[in-house]
């Protein structure tokens, strides 16, 4: 394959419940810390929450910040962050040829609720209703901020996966590359859905939303007493570039993306179905030319709700049979989950792996489920390697929509 | 209201929907888009917020009355004149 047809990531921007640079979030999943803290939220009072303390005005005007939404506020400081650190000039870059491509697992509900709480303070009238909620609610709103604050004219749009949005917002940008639609793919995802209630409540009203004293301890994959999941706000966004413009620009490398592939369950509303998880992972291995043998670290998905991880577990189980050396991990019992940003942050927190080869763990596990045992799943502190050369992030969500992506050390 | 209590008003309004403004070299007698960044949004924004906080209705055909700070207080002065 020429360098023209090879993706790779070149820069990486983030802001997470535990750290909003990599370095900062790459130790904080090493040390153990997590970011899950008590949020009080419209009407339920105080909630479990992965909450992010980036600050909006490294990058935004108050003006913006107040006119646009928090996922777009979001949105813009890890792609200008991943901008900084790819090392671009992006002054020098013609904008028209920079596309920005964000998952998402919803958009609108925060701006929804706010205002259908503001005309309730007037009697509903909805003369109250604010002229903002249309542009802040329509769907491509955080790629949009994006290239209004950037001043990007390549395309924009999110791409609506569930919770499998981070890496089909990575999978999007390199497909762009590779169609030749742009130079540069500004891909990955966002969240802002701990601001709307309704997440919290819908969980709670299907059993799935986690409780626990210590917050810290909520986010429990994996471990026998898990009970739910721990919403998060996040974002997570990188710089993809064809290898040859990257290398000829002297460029440093994350990684090459050299397999993803997407599916759909077609089995059910919530419930994750182990087969499709298997074939869309081994659809990603075949397009990587890869076997699962090859494949050192592999991040999971589980999200600490009772069936769901059982049935990823039988998936990892399936195509990873007879892997010895291929290790598992969980980035969600540190920070809760994502949404939209969950993948995106998952694959970032394990790229530093191509250079130390330390596997993160996955912590709060106590009691291993035995429904949930995987060889080599690495719990409760890091796990030194050898050498890592593949990585396999793993992604699915609601409706049944799998992603899965390869990242390979270069 | 006096004159010069709608011009409050109005200012303080102004310094909410455009936070990064300095207001303090504001002319009253100038447009205000010729003094600060806002475009029709943010003057939809203070219509919006003249219904909130004062109960008063700006009709669409009368929006060219709020371009300047004067022309606000006077326009304004009717509406708010029993406040």
């Amino acid at each position: 394959m020429t360098n023209h047809r090879r993706i790779v990531i070149t820069g990486i921007g983030l802001t997470s419940p535990n750290g909003n640079t990599l370095a900062e979030y790459r130790a904080n999943l090493l040390k153990g810390v997590s970011g899950v803290v008590w949020f009080e939220t419209r009407y339920m009072g105080k909630v479990l929450a992965g909450v992010c303390n980036y600050d909006p005005l490294t990058y935004q005007l108050k003006k913006e910040v107040r006119r646009g939404t928090r996922a777009g506020s979001i949105a813009i400081y890890c792609a200008q962050e991943a901008m900084a650190d790819s090392t671009l000039r992006f002054a020098s870059l013609d904008k028209s040829r920079i596309g920005v491509y964000l998952g998402i697992t919803e958009h609108g509900n925060v701006e929804t609720e706010n205002e259908i709480y503001n005309i309730s303070q007037y009697g509903y009238d909805t003369k109250f209703w604010s002229h903002h909620h249309n542009p802040r609610t329509v769907a491509n709103s955080p790629a949009g901020e994006v290239t209004l604050n950037m001043g990007i004219t390549g395309p924009h749009y999110t791409i609506g996966a569930a919770c499998a949005a981070g890496n089909a917002g990575l999978i999007q940008g390199a497909q762009m590359l590779l169609l030749d639609e742009v130079d540069v793919a500004v891909a990955g995802g966002v969240s802002e859905s701990i601001h709307t209630f309704g997440i919290f409540a819908s969980f709670a009203s299907q059993g799935a939303l986690a409780s626990h004293a210590d917050p810290t301890k909520a986010s429990r994959p994996f471990d026998r007493d898990r009970n739910g999941i721990v919403c998060s706000e996040g974002g997570c966004v990188f710089i993809l570039e064809r290898l040859d413009h990257a290398e000829a620009r002297g460029a440093r490398i994350y990684g090459e993306i050299v397999g993803y592939h997407m599916n759909s369950d077609a089995s059910d509303f919530v419930l994750p179905n182990a087969q499709r998880h298997i074939e869309c992972m081994q659809a990603a291995l075949t397009r990587a030319g890869i076997a699962p043998q090859d494949v050192d670290i592999v991040s999971t998905h589980a999200t600490a709700t009772p069936l769901g991880d059982i049935q990823e577990c039988l998936a990892l189980r399936a195509v990873f049979a007879d892997c010895p050396t291929t290790y598992f991990n969980n980035t969600k019992s540190f920070i809760g989950h994502a949404m939209g940003a969950a993948g995106a942050l998952e694959l970032a927190g394990n790229l530093p792996s191509f250079d130390d080869g330390i596997v993160h763990q996955t912590i709060n596990v106590d009691h291993l489920d035995p429904q949930c045992e995987i060889p080599n799943i690495v719990l409760n502190s890091p796990r030194q390697l050898p050498r890592v050369d593949y990585i396999l992030n793993n992604s699915s969500g609601m409706l049944g929509i799998n992603s899965v992506v390869v990242v390979k050390r270069v | 209201m006096t004159n010069d209590q709608i011009k409050h008003a109005v200012l303080q309004i102004i310094s909410v929907i455009a936070p990064d403004e300095d207001l303090s070299r504001l002319k009253s007698d100038v447009a205000l888009r010729e003094q600060l960044e806002l475009d029709s949004m943010d003057f939809l924004d203070i219509v919006m917020e003249l219904r909130k906080r004062y109960k008063v209705e700006v009709p669409e055909a009368d929006y060219g009355h709020l371009a300047s700070l004067d022309s606000c207080a006077t326009y304004l002065a009717p509406k708010l004149k029993d406040l």
